[in-house]
């Protein structure tokens, strides 16, 4: 019996040492990832570019940093922080022992205070000796921060001009990489950009220019025993066909920016994951009501009932994506899964406009966008489909575009009647889509995000509401009612939300399809080796 | 021939110069914000006014054009908004790989042109003649673009014997000292790396050199036709000579002018950035850097990049005439 009970517990034993070797991360190897363009800089304050933003995502770190595959957040460089009363002050206590990557001579140094109040510091203070570069998106993401200061080696005040409950969010975003203030002083802004140092679980090692960034696995890293690969690296493959073939070959491991006509080819390729997710983006046609007749609002629900979403959804985006019911995507928090959207109903939409006005329909112009993103694949036979639906139900809508650059200035001035535009998000809140996109405070002629220039005050309300509140349940609340309103409103056509896809070998496991933060490595292993 | 020469090098300058006028207001032209265009949706209006502060924008042009050719006489060639860094190094990074595939594609081109169009001159008319203006036909109407992809597909998917693009294998050392890595793998002795690159090299340069192939195939058949018309071939031919030194010793060196012209004029072409070709096959030429920066509304590198395109065909070009010279004795320059 003795001898039977020690067999039992040692086959259990062995069962379970196996057990945990099936699913054990493996560590080593290198990766090789391509996507379609260069990063253009390095310096994580002074970048727009997504290219630019992968890269840095995998050299630096945030103080707080986004959860697998969520837009939660989790302490990083950071361990904790408070919120004054008021919530003007922030105090953030800092991460002993985090070292900053070796460069050149230099030998890697422990993270403090300093660093963390130069980063910010060389971004709001136009008089900072390294306040080089255009900084596009403190202006637009941060400018209610007014100072950091060091209260002592590892803590850091930042003071608020209004109180912002995204914050926490926002210094989880790429513009808020922490950097290194010895680094930048020894080489100087320009000489960082191409060499950059930071805390991050890959150190830069070398670019070739319209080619690769090789980066290696930094041991010393805070956050062991994260990275498992010993190396990244970033190849460009502008061509979209070839960058398919170099991963059916095995020339790569990753292939990003997978469009909807490519996806079955991965599916179907024993050798190849398809990894799928929901984007953090919208896409729709504003009416712009300082235009008769979108000041009227039958007219605009007559547009909401003449459009077959899921139509759009099957035929352009080849069902890799959904229709949009809110002005935000459905994955992100908040989001109010109890609004019905408007059905596709053209009889109705008819009623509407003989309703409002309009029996014989009107003419109008719809304008589309000359470039094509995640969240408008193929924007003109887009714009071509609802031009159909449209004319079906009597409006008469012109087809019209222009440059880029240009679209976005006479958009902002108001200029059209409706337009396609969209918005793919920067830090999964709420407040990033609806008050940025629909809030009066964003309809100003000339700079206006709100295309629609919808102006509703009880929206205004909650929105600012939401700003100031920290407790997340009483936003989620806000935020929901707001959703309500624009529902009821309809400034616009919530066109769709469209997936994100991304190629990868099977070998490679735990790559993290984060709605917001996009080729981060520091997960990925590969279980190949 | 030196004064000849000398004359050349001067005039080049004018001609660059009306080439940067026209540039820099062509550029002028395109509508659209150029702050905008280069910062995206996701941008403070404080933020674009500065970036259109420090591109001049809020400047006259001409004034900013004089500022720009001032600058130029200095040898500064500006920094490029879009990277933030000189010109000049981006110039010094880009060129080789465009020249380097556009040496390659040159050289393929030249030689397979060359001898399908002499052998169609020389059998004119015969089943070989037809097959060598074929292939002519279908190397110019063939898309560059769906000719590389196919070549990929086939090459490095089907039959995986190359690369799929780019100028070498991720993880092959090459100590880069002049960026043409041709060079820099035959210099420092590197054997395997050498290998690599001509690997890579081999696609790309078959594909862009298809179009210039039919074109010398073409020009080479139709002077060497002109040529073997003429009555001292045929008095070599009545002398005994054999057809082979009748052909390559005699016709081909009075026919070559042409082909030399046309050789020269599309190397400066390529040399322009194969675009297409870059794109397919991920080679960071000047031909890609170029667009981007098109696009991004980045003046400044897009007048450096047209300057320098521009400079290269002005020489290619002076070469070229200068090289008739040495092909026919009874040319000279004064």
């Amino acid at each position: 019996m003795r001898m039977f009970r020690r067999s039992w517990i040692a086959l259990l034993a062995i069962a379970l040492v196996f057990g945990l070797a099936a699913v054990a991360q493996q560590q080593g190897g290198t990766l090789i990832f391509a996507r379609g363009g260069d990063s253009v800089r390095l310096d994580p304050a002074d970048i727009t570019d997504g290219e630019s933003v992968k890269v840095c995502q995998n050299i630096f770190n945030t103080l707080y940093e986004f959860d697998l595959g969520t837009s939660s957040v989790h302490p990083a460089l950071a361990t904790g922080y408070e919120v004054s009363e008021d919530g003007l002050e922030w105090t953030f206590f800092l991460r002993e022992g985090v070292m900053f990557h070796p460069w050149g001579d230099n030998a890697s140094y422990e993270m403090t205070a300093e660093d963390v109040v130069f980063t910010f510091a060389r971004q709001y203070d136009e008089n900072h000796p390294y306040h080089e570069g255009d900084f596009a998106y403190w202006g637009y993401m941060y400018n209610y921060i007014t100072n950091a200061e060091a209260v002592d080696d590892y803590t850091v005040k930042f003071t608020l001009s209004r109180p912002s409950a995204p914050n926490l969010l926002n210094l989880s975003c790429f513009t808020a990489m922490i950097v290194s203030k010895r680094a930048m002083e020894d080489m100087g802004v320009e000489a960082f950009r191409n060499n950059p140092v930071g805390t991050g679980p890959f150190k830069f090692v070398s670019w070739t220019r319209g080619s690769e960034i090789v980066l290696e696995r930094f041991d010393g890293y805070w956050n062991a025993p994260y990275p498992y690969l010993d190396g990244v690296v970033f190849r460009v493959i502008p061509e979209e066909q070839a960058r398919l073939i170099a991963l059916k070959a095995g020339e790569i491991d990753i292939m990003d920016s997978v469009t909807p006509d490519n996806a079955p080819l991965i599916e179907d390729d024993a050798n190849l994951t398809l990894l799928e997710a929901p984007g953090l983006n919208v896409g729709y046609v504003a009416m712009n009501q300082m235009v008769e007749p979108f000041d009227n609002i039958l007219v605009r629900l007559a547009v909401n009932h003449a459009v077959d979403k899921q139509m759009l959804v099957d035929t352009f985006y080849k069902g890799r994506g959904e229709p949009a019911v809110n002005p935000m995507p459905s994955n992100l928090w908040g989001w109010n899964d109890e609004i019905v959207d408007y059905e596709y109903n053209p009889e109705l939409a008819r009623a509407f406009l003989a309703a409002a006005g309009y029996p014989d329909g009107f003419d109008t112009e719809l304008w589309y966008m000359p470039v094509f993103r995640d969240y408008f694949p193929q924007p003109k036979l887009i714009a071509q489909a609802i031009q159909a639906q449209l004319a079906d139900v009597g409006i008469r809508a012109e087809l019209v575009t222009f440059e880029w650059g240009t679209y976005l200035e006479k958009t902002e001035a108001g200029e059209h009647p409706m337009a396609m535009l969209g918005w793919m998000g920067d830090n999964g809140d709420p407040d990033n889509f609806i008050y940025v996109l629909l809030d009066k405070d964003s309809a100003t002629v000339g700079s206006a995000g709100n295309i629609a220039f919808y102006i509703n005050d009880t929206l205004h309300d909650l929105n600012i509401a939401a700003q100031i509140v920290s407790d997340v349940d009483t936003r989620i609340g806000l935020y929901k009612a707001a959703q309500v309103i624009i529902h009821g409103d309809a400034p616009w056509l919530t066109v769709a939300t469209a997936n994100r896809m991304v190629g990868v070998r099977s070998y490679v496991q735990d790559y993290d399809l984060n709605p917001v933060v996009k080729g981060r490595m520091e997960f990925v292993w590969r279980n190949d080796l | 021939m030196l004064k000849y020469t000398i004359r050349r090098l001067i005039a080049i300058i004018p001609v660059l110069l009306g080439l940067l006028v026209l540039i820099s207001l062509l550029i002028e032209f395109i509508p659209g914000d150029p702050a905008r265009v280069m910062l995206g949706q996701h941008v403070s209006e404080e933020a674009l006014e500065i970036l259109r502060e420090r591109m001049g924008l809020n400047r006259p042009f001409i004034v900013r054009f004089g500022i720009y050719l001032g600058n130029l006489f200095r040898g500064d060639w500006g920094t490029s908004i879009r990277e933030g860094r000189p010109i000049l190094t981006i110039l010094a990074e880009r060129i080789p790989a465009t020249f380097e595939l556009s040496l390659a594609a040159m050289i393929v081109s030249s030689v397979v042109g060359i001898a399908i169009g002499i052998l169609s001159a020389y059998r004119q008319y015969s089943v070989l003649d037809y097959t060598g203006m074929f292939i002519a036909l279908v190397g110019i109407s063939m898309p560059v673009f769906w000719l590389g992809l196919m070549m990929i597909y086939v090459f490095s998917l089907v039959v995986p014997i190359l690369p799929f693009g780019g100028r070498l294998t991720t993880g092959v050392a090459l100590n880069s000292v002049t960026g043409f890595y041709v060079l820099d793998a035959i210099v420092t002795g590197n054997g395997p790396a050498l290998g690599d690159v001509l690997k890579h090299l081999v696609m790309p340069a078959i594909a862009l050199g298809t179009i210039p192939m039919a074109i010398i195939t073409r020009m080479t058949r139709s002077s060497m036709l002109e040529v073997l018309r003429q009555d001292y071939i045929n008095t070599a031919r009545a002398k005994g000579l054999a057809s082979r030194v009748v052909v390559l010793r005699h016709a081909f060196k009075n026919a070559l002018i042409p082909v030399v012209t046309v050789v020269g004029l599309n190397f400066g072409v390529l040399l322009g950035g194969a675009i297409l070709t870059e794109t397919v096959f991920a080679w960071p030429g000047l031909g890609t850097w170029l667009l981007d920066s098109i696009y991004a509304r980045d003046y400044p590198a897009v007048q450096g990049g047209v300057l320098f395109i521009g400079a290269a065909f002005i020489l290619i070009n002076l070469l070229v005439d200068l090289s008739y010279a040495w092909i026919n004795p009874k040319v000279k320059y004064d």
